[in-house]
């Protein structure tokens, strides 16, 4: 009933934003945005939205005891202690002394797998993004950590060298230009305003409001795909439709851009899991 | 006094506007291209020429988009020599074929089912015909473009050039070098001209 609801608000969201003439067009325009906001305000609730279904399960996975060593990953230490979770996602990524490494939480969750759990992460790895039949762990813990963040703001920890190396590095990707369109991530996303197609595009190379809600918005409840994406999706997904290959998933080179991107969005609220077309 | 420090305050206001690079943080090419390298370690056969960056991408990117005259100049001259035009010097096609190229944005994705036809995507960034409302606005309306240039046949020829290689008429330009790419045909190049120039078109209705 409940998804019932969400989609018939859905459908009737899309019929506003295609609808109109050609000189109705910018009244229709505003009209389709105020109706998407209200939209957005009445599915972002926690009783209604399927992304906290992943932050249950997230949280099961977090308790689970498994691997060679037959323990839960409430040991890990996502850099405010081990077994912290209240604002950890808040300041990551950030540099861990154990690992020598700059790592957002994806990878922090796998360097856990690994050395504390003696997990072999492949299957885990194969099922970093969920589809139907196939859940996904990291997702779901995903959701789970971020959602305890919430009401906090991003910290971008940005002290130690390594941590301004990845920042810097992140911006100089997000600027990077290449494969068969030229397209770099500010061919989209350097300008206020503008959209592709009907699609309105956050402007996110320099700090301000649309970063900070854009970074303070995922990991999401996509329902175009029925499923909790998180940002290694999202860069997925640009890096598709720019034309490169696959991008590696929780490699050095997202967490870059992740880290470029949360710097942009220092101060922003984060409410996770928030729930997007 | 007061005019040296205010001529000293211009030079600095005059060389620090073109390098707008300037304002990034500061971080070795070779240390960006191993996070770059990081995220795409294993790419499949036919594919690192888009991890990679040709001459144009390097320099468009190290300058933002707006590189200093000399490199303007460059880019400029390496692209116009790189425009390849259709040997019968035709160069508009059938605008109802290259309206399908304007609302094509599938081709070259690595979710592409293998020969999927690419289109040009037009619509993702420009308004054309009038009866489309769902268009991009990260490039300028082309609502009549045809039209507003008396339709006339060295601006077409210039049409082509611009989305075969859209560097050849503006360096750094944020539009793909279609025909350089190899993402469009000669023929869908042609066509989508004849959508922008064609009188019958519903771009100069």
């Amino acid at each position: 009933m409940k998804t019932a609801n969400i989609f018939s608000a859905l459908a009737v969201a899309i019929m506003l934003t295609a609808g109109g003439g050609v000189a109705a067009q910018n009244a229709t325009e505003v009209d389709a945005e105020k109706e998407l906001e209200r939209y957005r305000a009445m599915i972002n609730d926690p009783m209604a939205n399927p992304g906290y279904l992943a932050v249950d399960r997230g949280e099961a996975l977090w308790e689970l005891k498994r691997g060679t060593k037959n323990v839960s990953l409430q040991g890990c230490d996502l850099g405010e202690g081990p077994g912290k979770l209240e604002g950890a996602y808040a300041r990551l990524p950030r540099y861990f002394k154990d690992a020598d490494r700059v790592m957002d939480l994806e990878q922090r969750l796998l360097w856990c797998m690994e050395h504390q759990q003696g997990l072999d992460t492949a299957d885990v790895i194969k099922r970093r993004f969920s589809g139907p039949g196939r859940a996904s762990d990291m997702e779901d813990l995903v959701a789970f950590i971020a959602n305890k963040s919430n009401g906090m703001k991003f910290e971008p920890q940005l002290k130690h060298p390594k941590e301004q190396e990845v920042a810097a590095a992140g911006e100089a990707m997000f600027f990077r230009r290449s494969a068969i369109m030229d397209f770099s991530c500010a061919t989209c996303h350097a300008e206020e305003g503008k959209r592709i197609r009907l699609q309105g595009l956050p402007e996110l190379f320099k700090p301000g409001e649309q970063a900070r809600q854009t970074m303070g918005s995922w990991p999401t409840y996509r329902v175009s795909q029925s499923a909790l994406r998180t940002m290694q999706h999202r860069l997925w997904d640009c890096y598709r439709q720019m034309r490169m290959p696959v991008p590696e998933y929780a490699s050095d080179g997202i967490t870059a851009l992740t880290m470029y991107l949360t710097k942009s969005a220092a101060g922003g609220e984060i409410n996770v899991p928030s729930i997007k077309r | 006094m007061k005019s040296k420090l205010c001529i000293a305050a211009l030079l600095v206001a005059f060389t620090s506007l073109p390098a707008f690079a300037q304002q990034s943080a500061k971080i070795d090419p070779a240390v960006v291209e191993r996070y770059v390298k990081s995220a795409f370690p294993k790419v499949p056969e036919g594919w690192q020429s888009r991890v990679d960056q040709d001459e144009t991408q390097r320099v468009c990117t190290q300058y933002h988009n707006e590189p200093p005259k000399a490199e303007f100049d460059k880019i400029l001259a390496r692209e116009k020599a790189a425009v390849v035009y259709p040997a019968d010097g035709k160069v508009i096609g059938n605008w109802k074929e290259g309206q399908k190229v304007a609302q094509n944005g599938r081709g070259g994705q690595f979710s592409d089912p293998p020969g999927t036809v690419s289109g040009g995507n037009c619509y993702g960034c420009h308004q054309l015909s009038g009866t489309e409302v769902s268009f991009g606005t990260l490039g300028p309306s082309l609502r009549s473009y045809g039209k507003d240039r008396k339709f006339d046949p060295a601006e077409a020829k210039l049409t082509y050039a611009k989305i075969y290689n859209s560097n050849s008429v503006l360096p750094c330009s944020n539009m793909p070098r279609f025909g350089y790419h190899k993402v469009l045909t000669e023929q869908q190049i042609k066509d989508a001209v004849a959508y922008l120039f064609d009188p019958e078109s519903p771009v100069n209705k």
